[in-house]
Parts: C-alpha cells; structure tokens; sequence
C-alpha cells in the first residue's frame, strides 16, 4: 500500500496560523478577528504583521460573528476565529442570520474542535459542530487532516467566495500530507487504493485510518482510504466510485455519528448504492476530561476502532 | 435636497404605503414602522450621501442597517420611493416568489438591503464591521444603524455597545426607537430598560436625544447633529422618542398594533386620516 510519512507531530491549529501568516502577506483584504483566544489560534504572526487588520473582540462570540458580517461590506475578507464549540453552538442564531442567509463571505475558523483538545472536558470539547454547520445551507463545511493540509485549506478558502466552516484542532498529530499540497475544495483525496473495503475519513481520523489499513493489509485485507476533507459540498462521486468496487464502507470522524460525515456518507450511499456502513464516531454522547489519547481510545475513536468497524462490515457484505 | 413640505408629504404617502401593505396580506408590523416613518424619510432624502444604484459594498456612500428587521414596511416603502426598486413591487409584499419578504434579506437580492434581519439584536454587530471596513478602505462615509427600544434586550447589543466604545468606532450612528412598547407591552412591564441614553453614556457612546421622533424637523436636526458628533473618538448614539402608530389615530400609544394589520374599515379609516400625496403605489 502507498507509504505515508509522518514529517513531525504538529497541530492542525498551528497550520491555520501558518495559513493566516502567508494570508497576511499576500492578500490585503483578509482580516482577521478573534475572541481573547489569539494564542490557541496561533495567529500571532498576523498580528504582528497586520495589527490594523486584527479585531479582537473580547469574550463576546456572538458580537464577532455580527462584525464579520459587516466587514464582508466594503469587501474584506473575515476569518472569524475561536474554539469551535463558541464558534458554533453558541452563536449558531448569529451565523444563520447574519452570515450564512446573508450570503456574507465569512470564513469561520474553529479550533479545539472534537474529544482531542483532551483536558478541559465537555463543556469546551464540541461532538456537534459538523452537524450544526452542514444543516445551513450555502455554508462550506472543512475539516482537514493534518497541518499542512490545514495550511493550504486556510488559503484555499480566502479565494472561495461564500461562508465556511474550517474546523481544526489542538493535538499534535502525524503530519504526512505534502507541504505545498493544492487544496480542491469539496475534491476528496484518493490515499490508499484497495479493493475490500473503503475507509472514508476526516480530520484527525485520517492517519488513524491509514494506520487501520496498514494493520489490514497484513491480515490481507485491501482498504482503500479517502480523505473527506470537504463534507459539504460532499464529493459523491468519489464515494460512490470507491464502493461499487469495495461494496462496503466504514465512516471515521471526530463528531457525533448522528450529524457527522458518516450521515452524509449515509445519504448519498442509501440514494444511489445502498452499501453496508459502519461508523466510527461518537455514540450520542458528551466528552469529559483525559488525554486526547485516553479520550480517542475509550469513545472508539482511533485505528483500532476502524480496524474493528472493517473487520464487522466485511461480514455483513 | 426637498424642502420640508415633499418630505411631509412623504411621510404621509410612506404611511399609506404602510398600512396597504400589511393590509394587503393582513400580517406584518405596522405600528413600529409607522412611529419610524419621519425617521426613514429623513434618513434617505435629506441626511445620507447616497450614490446612484445599489451594490452591496457600499464604498463612497454613507450605509443604513435596520436591525429591527420587522419594521419592514417603513423600510421598503421608503426605499422604492427612494428608487431603489420599482414602487410597483409593494405589492408583492410577503407573498410568494417575492423579493420583499416579511423581514429583510439579501438572499432574493432586493437592492438597498445589505443584511437580514428579524432575529434581533444582530444589527448593531454588523453595522460596527461595516464601519471598521470603512475606516479599512479610508472611507469617509458614514454608517447608520436602527434598533427597536425591546430588542436592546438582546444581550448581543452589550457586546456590541461595549466594541464599538472601546474601539473608537466614531463613524456610526446607532439610533435607538424608544417607542417604550414590545409585543407583550411595555418595554418597562416585560424588562424595564431604564434610562437608555444614560446607559449608552456609561459605556462610552456620546449620546443625544430626539424629543419627538415623529416631528420631521425635530429628526432631521437631530441626525444632522449627530452627524457633526462624528470623527470624534466615539461612536454617536440617538434615542429617538417616537409613538408607535403614529399618524392612525386608534392605533396610537399601545402595543396592539405591533404585529397586527387592520382590516377593510380600519384600513379606510386609517387612510382618510393620510390623504394621499405622492400617488399610492
């Protein structure tokens, strides 16, 4: 199977702020606002760069998201950054009205999204946010994999005309994705070709997946992996191209299995190739405190779980 | 620029245009919009600099946001008369495939609207990120907001009052329609707001009064001052006293006509009492 490298452990976060630096310094409408969590976003460098293009904003999200809205009049770009969790659910009313039925081209760019930002428990872990953000419609909804893909999704969305949702984390994880990647929005990524079963995955669930497939290969199980980096506009045909060949499909996020990925998987399988799915995704529940990987390992979260979640659905094809 | 007697006589043909509208569909809000009539009339004909035509960025020209999106009547009798569609289109108002829907929105793409509104207390929000882009884009226009007295009981408005003192955003004039009536009754029975201009004034807005909102002059002179308080370090704040319902005699001083359209007789009644000038759509 293709071979993927892990370059160095780092934070999908830090990929947004490396994203926000270059950003910064090559489109001059880009603005950049932030609800006191400037140093979790990592967008220091553009800051300090652009002081006069940062709006912070204090701890009032719903505010930010209204400032954005009226920054895209008069044609700047916003990126609207917090903690996914008060980038969402806490102002979903703010974001419905004001920017996405206002077709406002604001990017929203939530960090510590999921179980992995690990110790400060449920109230700042979010499972619902795909969800929330998918259901709205005109709203983009991103969530890549790793830091270089974060990097160029960050850039490829200043370009997008329209709101989005990029969803981000806080662990360091593998880096393995190259790093002068083109980002196609709504374009999911072939990474391992297989004809068993198809693994479609999203955010920090990618590597997890590649390191399932790998397990699998050595039990002769072919697993073919695609990165889903794009959940809405979902890509299809990429789907439904990998499972006429594999005939079955496991579904692995970082979210609620009701709302997330898998769902949409769901749908677009159940409309035009039913298929037997299994998903790997949180059952319905809050998160609490431990370690992202404590976390990933007790809510069936990381390879093992896509392992087990293959090994069901081959026997139900 | 009109003298006073077109604008009065705007005022008096925009509350036609009002009360046939929401009497053509028997919904929609009259009485907000109706107490806010010399408000838009002065606003669009005699305060802001406003280029030809409509796009939605709006640079090179001062900016209006209605936060309180269901005054929507006042808003779209005022801007069709201003041009900005064909006055023949109040009559699609909240019908189907219409572009002027029971609140504001851009999504039908109806020119001289630049957000939605409806869900209160977002307007403020939005017309600080416009004035900040202005500053951004070293434009000298200025941005102007309204809000309904209730929908200040909206937490995101402290935000927002709190930003826009605290950032120095000087080139916007929020007024505030402190008609002292909500849905339920009013504003001092469902939750008391108090003394509006003096909260503004503590968090730092320069603040100033309009006594009768529904005096033409009396607003005009008022927003022309607020306009010279601009550019001084702080954003400019006017509350605005107005009645609901004004100009209709039965439904003045009350509550009850927020939301509710007359029927045939009152409707007839209603119009006697604001002869047509300009000619009914």
């Amino acid at each position: 199977m293709t071979k993927y490298t892990d370059q160095g452990k780092q934070d999908t976060r830090s990929g947004f702020g490396a994203g926000m630096t270059e950003l910064g310094r090559t489109n001059p409408n880009v603005v950049a606002l932030c609800a006191d969590l400037v140093g979790s976003l990592k967008i220091e460098t553009f800051i300090e760069e652009n002081p006069e293009r940062f709006f912070q904003v204090g701890i009032a999200e719903a505010n930010m998201m209204g400032i954005a809205a009226g920054l895209t009049i008069g044609g700047k770009i916003p990126f609207a950054s917090t903690f996914a969790n008060f980038a969402t659910g806490r102002v979903y009313d703010q974001i419905r009205q004001s920017i996405a039925y206002s077709d406002k081209n604001v990017k929203i760019c939530a960090s510590h999204s999921g179980l992995t930002l690990g110790e400060d428990g449920a109230t700042h872990q979010i499972l619902e946010d795909i969800g929330l953000m998918k259901m709205l419609p005109g709203m983009t909804v991103i969530n890549p994999c790793d830091f270089n893909q974060t990097k160029a999704a960050t850039i490829a969305i200043a370009e997008h005309h329209g709101p989005v949702y990029l969803r981000f984390g806080r662990p360091k994880v593998a880096n393995f994705t190259p790093v002068d990647q083109k980002f196609e929005i709504g374009k999911a990524l072939m990474l391992n070709e297989g004809t068993d079963v198809t693994i479609i995955a999203t955010g920090h669930l990618v590597w997890e997946a590649l390191l399932a497939a790998e397990s699998l290969e050595n039990q002769g199980i072919s697993a073919e992996v695609i990165n889903i980096h794009t959940i809405k506009p979902l890509d299809d045909k990429a789907i439904l191209d990998s499972v006429k060949k594999t005939g079955c499909v496991v579904t692995a996020e970082e979210h609620n299995y009701l709302g997330g990925l898998g769902e949409s998987v769901a749908r677009v399988l159940a409309t035009h190739h039913p298929t037997p799915q299994e998903f790997v995704a949180t059952q319905d529940t809050f998160g609490e405190s431990g370690t992202p990987e404590q976390l990933m390992e007790k809510y069936g979260l990381n390879n093992k779980a896509i392992e087990t979640a293959v090994l069901k659905v081959l026997k139900r094809k | 620029m009109p003298n006073t007697q077109e604008l009065q006589d705007l005022v008096v043909q925009v509350r036609r245009d009002i009360l046939r509208m929401v009497h053509n569909v028997n919904s929609g809000h009259p009485g907000g919009s109706l107490g806010c009539t010399e408000f838009f009339v002065a606003l669009y004909n005699e305060i802001m600099e406003l280029k030809d035509g409509f796009d939605m960025d709006g640079i090179g020209e001062d900016v209006f946001f209605l936060s309180n999106g269901h005054i929507s009547p006042v808003f779209y009798s005022v801007l069709a008369r201003r041009g900005y569609f064909p006055l023949d289109e109040l009559n699609t108002f909240r019908l189907i495939d219409s572009r002027l829907q029971g609140h504001p929105t851009t999504h039908e793409g109806l020119p001289g609207v630049r957000v939605a509104s409806g869900s209160l207390g977002q307007g403020m929000s939005v017309a600080i990120g416009a004035a900040l882009a202005k500053k951004l884009n070293g434009d000298d226009h200025l941005v102007f907001s309204l809000h309904g007295d209730g929908e200040l009981q909206e937490g995101q408005n402290w935000e927002a009052i709190m930003y826009a003192a605290g950032n120095k955003v000087d080139n916007l004039i929020a007024t505030v329609d402190r008609n002292g009536q909500q849905i339920d009754g009013s504003t001092e029975d469902v939750l008391p707001l108090g003394n509006v201009a003096e909260k503004f004034r503590v968090f730092g807005w320069d603040v100033l009064e309009i006594e009768n909102g529904n005096d033409l002059e009396q607003v005009i002179a008022g927003l022309k001052e607020a306009k010279n308080r601009t550019g001084k370090g702080k954003p400019v704040c006017i509350v605005m006293t107005t009645e609901m319902g004004n100009g209709v005699d039965f439904m003045m001083g009350t509550h009850a006509w927020h939301g509710k359209a007359p029927n045939d007789e009152q409707l007839a009644t209603a119009l006697e009492q604001n002869p047509e000038t300009l000619g009914d759509y």
